[in-house]
C-alpha cells in the first residue's frame, strides 16, 4: 500500500511540471548514465562461448583481454588493455633454434608470445572470491534467487594463470567455443588437451572439472604477471584474437562458484553472470527487461587515450586525454523489440543514441546533392548529431561453383556470372534499399583492412570502367554480349533452345522483402535471364548450402579482426563448405588462389603482401564467384549531451570512453517532455457532459 | 460435485498426452536437433563436432519417438519425446536451450503478463457490460444506432492500429506515460497504464456487440414483460432482472479466459516491452527452442482445461437449475 501511495505521490509532484513519460525511476536523475537499448536477448554471456555483435556489446565492456583497438586512431590498430606492452613474439624453427623477427614463415615452426600483464587489475566485486561462498550447502542457498542475495562480495589480484585458464576454457567439453577448432590448430598441444578433458568428463560427467589438474604444454605461466603461449609456425593473426574477449582472464573460483549444486537451477552460471575485470560488470541481468553495466570500483588500469587522428583534437574528442576511465558510471541497456518506441524514446531524450530503421531514415537524414548525409533541420533543432561509418562486413551473393551450369571454371560459366555480375546493379540496390547506407564491393575486402583499394584503381575491371576519375558500372549491352559469348543470347540457351533459368534461394520471404526479391527478378530481366527465387526457412537454407545444393545465394560476413585474411579465405577452397564443412559457402576453388592465399595469410603487411593481395583479388573478379554485393554503412545519431562518440567498428568496449553532460540531459527532456494537460480536461468534460445528458434524457423516458 | 471434478480432472490426461504429442509431431516435422543445434551455435564456426555435442548436452541426440537400439521399456523411455515430456506431468519444465530454468522465467514472466491482461480483462468487462447495456437501454434510438455503429467501426480496425495510434497519441504527442517499458513493484503502474487502456478500447466492439445481443435476447422474454407490467422501471428491470439471468452466457465466454490471461498478449508485450509469457513464448518459437515453446503449449492447455472446469463450477453459482454430477 506504501509503495502505490508513493507511486501516486510521484505521479501528483510529476503532474507539477516532471516528466510523466519518462521510462526510468526518480533515483536515476543526475546520474552519469547511459540509456540505450538491446533488441534481442543475448544467448551468452561466458567469454568461451560468446561470438555475435550483441553479446561482445556487453561483454568486451566487462572482460578485459590482453589486447584492444585504439579508440581513436586509424587504420585499426592494436594496443595494450591488460597487457603491460605489446606482446613479445619469438619465433622458432624445428629444432626449437631462436630465429629472426623476419624469418620466412615457411622455417617458422613455432612462435613464442610472451605477454605481461600490468600488475595490480582487479576482478570485480563478486560472491565467488568469498572462499565460504565455494561451500554452500542447499540450506544456505535456499534464499538466494539472484546474485545480489549474497551477503558479501569481495575481489582480488588478475594473475596470468587466469589468463591460461582461459585458455584452457576454449576446449571445455561442456562449452561450445566457436574459435575452438582455429586455436586447437595453433596452439600447441591444445587438441590433445581437448581429447584429455573429453576423457576426464566421461570418467567422471558431474561436477567440477578441474583443468588444471591437466597440462598444456602450449601455454605456461611465467611468473604472476606473465604468461606465454606457444603456437605452430607464424600467425601474425593472433594478436587480434588477443584482443577478444576468448582471452580475457577467468578467476578459476568463478568456475567453481558456479559448478555447485543448486546453481543451474537459481539461473546461476558463468553464462549469465560474468566475472570479469573490464570497466564495468554486469549489476542486473533481466534479459526480459533490462541489463544493467556499473562502473567496476577496482578498475583503475586505464585513461582516456592523450592522442589520435589530426581533427579529432578540433572536434573535442581529446578534450578528456588523459581522464581516468570510465567516464559513465552506468549502463542501461533496456529491451526494445520494435523499432517505433525505440526511435521515438530516442526523439524524447530517453536514449542517448539510436541507429535509424529505415521507417525513420526520411525523418532523421537528408542526403545532400554531392551524395554525403547529414541530420534533418528537424534532427538539428534538436541538437542530434550523425556519425558514420563503413562496416568491416560484406554483404554478397554467391554463385556455388559446384553447380553444373553456373559453377566452375570453365570459359561458359565464367562469361555467364559476369554478365549477372554486370546486369546486378548494387548501387541502384543500396540506393532503394538501404536509404545509400552502403558502398559497392569490388572485391571481399571492405575498406579500412589492408589490401583494400580506393577508386578506379581498386575497381573489378571486369564490372566496371573508369570514366573521368570515377568508377561506373558497365552498360547492360556488355552482359548482354557475354551471355551471347557464354551460349545463351538473350538468355536463351542456344543449343536447347529453352530460356535460362537460374535459382536463387534465400531465406528472405513475406510482404517486406517482395519488393527486393522482385527488383532482383528485374535486373535478370534486363539480359533476358528467367531467376527464380526459391524462398525458405532458416534451417532449409542452411541445410542446402551445406549440401551445395544451390544456384546463387545471398549471405555476409563480420569481420573478426581487420585483416585481409579473415575476408580472403571465405573464397579458400580447403574452407569449401561442402567438401571440407567450411566458411567458403560458394564451394570456390582456385588452385592458384589456394596457394597464393596460404603465402599471403602469415605475411606482416606491405607492399609484398599488397601485391599478393592485388594477384588474389584479380583471380577472384576474373572467376567471378560472388556478386561482390556492398559493404554496409552505420549510420548512428547521437544527443548533444553525449561526448567523445567516434565511430571505431573493431572496438566493442566504446562505453567507457563516453561522457554524458547530465544537466544538458535533464534540461533537454524537461523541455522537451512537458505533458499536455487540455485532452485530459476535454475528455473529463465529455465524460461528464455525457453523464448529465444520459441522466435527463433516462429520468425524461421514466417520467413519460 | 467433487466426483465430477475428479473425473474431469482425469479427462485431461489423455488431452493433455494429445496435445503434448501433437506438439512433438509438429515440432520436430519442422526443425530437427541438427536445426535446432545450428539455430542456437549461429553460422560461423559452427563443426559437426559441435553440433553433436550440443545435441549430446541437451538430449537430442537420442531417437525421437522409439529407441530401437534400447531394450525393455528404455525403448520408450530413452527417447527425445519420453524425456522432454514424462517430467512436464509433475510440473518440472527442465531448461530451456540457453540454459536458463523454465519454471523460474514462467514464475518471473506471470507477474508482468497478468498487470497487463488482468486489469485489461477486469475494466473490459465492466466497460463492454455498461456499453451494451447502454446501447439495450436506449434500443432503436439514435444513441443505439450509433454505438453499434462505432462498435462496427471499432472492430474493424487492426489492434496493431490502436497500438500503434495509442503510443503515438498518449506517449509521443501528450507525453503522459512512458511509450515502453515496465518497471519494478508499484512503478509498473505506469507502464501499464496505456496497454491496458488500449486493451479495453481496442475491444469494445466485439465484446459489446456480443453482450449486447445476450441482453436484446433476454429482454424479449416473458419474466421481462411481466416485470414491466408490475409497474419496475426500464432501469429497475434491466440491471436486476435482464442482467442477471444474462449471465450465463456472459460467464461462458468470461470464466474459459480467466486462466489464461496468465499466458500474457504477444503483440501487446512485444510492442510495450513488457517481460511477459506472451513474449516468451513467440521468443521461444522464433529460437526454435523445443523445450520452452512444449512447456508453454501444455501450460496454455491446462489453464484452457482449468478454465473449462471453472465454468461448469461457475454455472451451478448463477443458475440453481444446474447440478454437476
Amino acid at each position: 500500500m506504501k509503495s502505490i501511495l508513493a507511486v501516486l505521490v510521484s505521479v501528483l509532484l510529476a503532474a507539477c511540471g516532471g516528466q510523466w513519460n519518462n521510462p526510468y525511476p526518480a533515483g536515476d536523475a543526475g546520474q552519469a548514465i547511459f540509456y540505450t537499448a538491446f533488441t534481442e536477448r543475448p544467448k551468452h554471456l561466458d567469454p568461451a562461448q560468446a561470438y555475435s555483435e550483441n553479446e561482445y556489446e556487453l561483454l568486451a565492456n566487462i572482460y578485459a583481454p590482453p589486447l584492444q583497438y585504439h579508440y581513436l586512431k586509424r587504420p585499426y590498430q592494436l594496443v595494450p588493455l591488460a597487457a603491460r606492452e605489446m606482446p613479445e613474439v619469438r619465433y622458432y624453427d624445428a629444432q626449437q633454434r631462436l630465429l629472426s623477427a623476419d624469418a620466412p614463415s615457411q622455417t617458422v615452426a613455432f612462435s613464442v608470445y610472451e605477454i605481461h600483464i600490468k600488475p595490480g587489475m582487479r576482478y570485480q566485486p563478486h560472491p565467488a572470491f568469498v572462499p565460504e561462498n565455494l561451500h554452500l550447502s542447499e540450506a544456505a542457498l535456499r534464499p538466494v534467487h539472484t546474485l545480489a542475495d549474497f551477503a558479501h562480495t569481495a575481489s582480488r589480484t588478475v594473475t596470468a594463470a587466469d589468463y591460461v585458464y582461459q585458455i584452457k576454457r576454449l576446449v571445455h567439453p561442456q562449452l561450445h567455443t566457436p574459435i575452438a577448432g582455429v586455436m586447437s590448430e595453433y596452439i600447441v598441444g591444445l587438441k590433445d588437451y581437448a581429447a584429455e578433458l573429453q576423457q576426464a568428463v566421461k570418467a567422471h560427467p558431474a561436477g567440477f572439472l578441474d583443468l588444471n589438474a591437466y597440462a598444456l604444454p602450449g601455454v605456461e605461466v611465467v611468473d604472476d604477471t606473465a604468461y606465454r603461449v606457444t603456437i605452430h609456425g607464424k600467425y601474425p593473426q593472433f594478436t587480434y584474437w588477443l584482443a577478444m574477449p576468448f582471452f580475457a582472464p577467468m578467476p578459476q573460483e568463478a568456475e567453481r562458484f558456479y559448478a555447485q549444486p543448486g546453481m543451474q537451477e537459481r539461473n546461476l552460471s558463468l553464462d549469465w553472470w560474468p566475472v570479469g575485470s573490464g570497466p564495468y560488470y554486469l549489476s542486473e541481468n533481466d534479459p526480459n527487461r533490462r541489463m544493467v553495466l556499473r562502473r567496476n570500483p577496482h578498475y583503475q588500469s586505464e585513461t582516456y587515450p592523450v592522442e589520435g587522428e589530426p581533427g579529432d583534437a578540433a572536434t573535442g574528442l581529446l578534450a578528456d586525454a588523459g581522464k581516468p576511465l570510465p567516464l559513465i558510471d552506468q549502463v542501461v541497456f533496456s529491451l526494445e523489440k520494435e523499432t517505433i518506441p525505440y526511435w521515438n524514446k530516442f526523439l524524447q531524450g530517453y536514449y542517448d543514441a539510436s541507429g535509424i530503421s529505415s521507417d525513420s531514415f526520411d525523418q532523421a537524414v537528408q542526403v545532400g546533392v554531392s551524395g554525403e548525409a547529414n541530420v534533418t533541420d528537424a534532427m538539428r533543432a534538436q541538437g542530434i548529431s550523425l556519425s558514420t561509418a563503413v562496416a568491416t562486413s560484406t554483404m554478397y551473393t554467391g554463385f556455388n561453383w559446384l553447380d553444373p551450369a553456373i559453377g566452375g571454371s570453365s570459359e561458359r560459366a565464367t562469361k555467364l556470372r559476369r554478365a549477372i555480375a554486370i546486369a546486378v546493379d548494387f548501387e541502384e540496390f543500396v540506393s532503394i534499399f538501404a536509404n545509400g547506407r552502403g558502398i559497392s564491393a569490388q572485391s571481399p575486402i571492405p575498406p579500412g583492412i589492408f589490401g583494400y583499394r580506393e577508386g578506379c584503381a581498386g575497381r573489378d575491371t571486369y564490372v566496371y570502367d573508369c570514366v573521368n576519375g570515377e568508377i561506373r558500372r558497365k552498360p547492360v549491352a556488355e552482359a548482354q554480349r557475354l551471355l551471347a559469348e557464354a551460349g545463351y543470347p538473350n538468355g536463351v540457351d542456344a543449343k536447347t533452345g529453352q530460356p535460362l533459368v537460374i535459382h536463387l534461394d534465400t531465406t528472405a520471404n513475406g510482404v517486406g522483402n517482395k519488393s527486393r526479391l522482385d527488383w532482383m527478378r528485374k535486373q535478370f530481366d534486363k539480359i533476358g535471364v528467367q531467376l527464380d527465387v526459391r524462398s525458405t526457412d532458416y534451417n532449409r537454407f542452411q541445410d542446402k548450402i551445406r549440401r551445395g545444393d544451390t544456384q546463387m545465394f545471398y549471405f555476409g560476413w563480420n569481420a573478426d579482426y581487420p585483416d585481409p585474411e579473415n575476408f580472403l579465405f571465405l573464397l579458400y577452397g580447403p574452407q569449401g563448405k561442402v567438401k571440407f564443412g567450411g566458411e567458403n559457402a560458394a564451394n570456390y576453388s582456385n588452385p592458384e588462389y589456394d596457394q597464393l592465399f596460404m603465402q599471403m595469410k602469415n605475411m606482416e603487411n606491405g607492399p609484398a603482401r599488397q601485391a599478393i593481395i592485388d594477384r588474389m583479388q584479380e583471380i577472384l573478379r576474373h572467376d567471378s564467384p560472388w556478386l561482390w554485393g556492398f559493404h554496409p554503412k552505420n549510420y548512428v545519431l547521437q544527443h548533444a549531451w553525449l561526448h567523445n562518440v567516434k565511430p571505431n567498428i573493431m572496438a566493442n568496449n566504446k562505453l567507457k570512453y563516453w561522457r554524458v553532460d547530465v544537466q544538458q540531459r535533464e534540461a533537454l527532456r524537461q523541455q522537451w517532455n512537458q505533458p499536455a494537460g487540455w485532452p485530459l480536461a476535454l475528455s473529463a468534460a465529455l465524460v461528464l457532459l455525457s453523464c448529465i445528458w444520459l441522466w435527463r434524457v433516462l429520468q425524461r423516458r421514466e417520467e413519460g | 460435485m467433487i466426483a465430477y471434478l475428479i473425473r474431469r480432472i482425469f479427462y485431461a490426461l489423455p488431452i493433455l498426452i494429445g496435445v503434448n504429442l501433437l506438439t512433438f509431431a509438429l515440432f520436430f516435422v519442422v526443425n530437427t536437433p541438427d536445426d535446432m543445434a545450428r539455430m542456437q551455435l549461429g553460422i560461423k564456426r559452427v563443426t559437426p563436432e559441435a553440433i553433436e555435442k550440443w545435441k549430446e548436452q541437451r538430449g537430442y541426440d537420442k531417437p525421437l519417438l522409439l529407441n530401437s537400439a534400447a531394450s525393455g521399456t528404455d525403448k520408450m523411455t530413452e527417447t527425445i519425446f519420453w524425456q522432454k515430456s514424462a517430467s512436464m506431468f509433475v510440473f518440472d519444465f527442465g531448461y530451456a536451450d540457453d540454459g536458463r530454468n523454465i519454471s523460474r522465467e514462467i514464475a518471473a514472466r506471470m507477474g508482468p503478463s497478468l498487470a497487463i491482461a488482468l486489469p485489461t480483462f477486469l475494466i473490459g468487462l465492466i466497460a463492454y457490460v455498461s456499453f451494451a447495456l447502454l446501447m439495450t437501454l436506449f434500443r432503436g434510438t439514435a444513441l443505439d444506432i450509433a454505438g453499434v455503429a462505432l462498435c462496427v467501426v471499432l472492430m474493424s480496425i487492426s489492434g496493431l492500429f490502436y497500438i500503434i495510434g495509442g503510443q503515438f497519441l498518449v506517449s509521443k504527442l501528450w507525453h503522459w506515460v512512458p511509450i515502453s517499458g515496465y518497471g519494478e513493484g508499484a512503478d509498473a503502474l505506469r507502464f501499464v497504464l496505456l496497454p491496458v487502456l488500449i486493451g479495453v478500447v481496442s475491444g469494445i466492439g466485439s465484446s459489446s456487440r456480443w453482450y449486447r445481443t445476450i441482453f436484446l435476447e433476454e429482454r424479449s422474454r416473458d419474466y421481462v414483460r411481466t416485470a414491466r407490467a408490475k409497474g419496475l422501471s426500464e432501469l429497475r428491470v434491466l440491471f436486476t432482472h435482464v442482467l442477471k439471468n444474462a449471465m450465463i452466457p456472459i460467464l461462458t465466454g468470461v470464466v474459459v479466459v480467466i486462466p489464461l490471461l496468465f499466458m500474457g498478449s504477444l503483440l501487446t508485450e512485444s510492442f510495450f516491452g513488457i517481460p511477459g509469457l506472451g513474449s516468451y513464448t513467440i521468443d521461444a518459437i522464433n529460437a526454435q527452442d523445443f523445450s520452452v515453446v512444449r512447456a508453454m503449449v501444455f501450460l496454455g492447455s491446462v489453464l484452457y482445461i482449468a478454465g473449462l472446469i471453472l465454468t461448469d463450477i461457475s454455472y451451478t453459482l448463477v443458475d440453481p437449475r444446474v447440478r454437476l454430477s
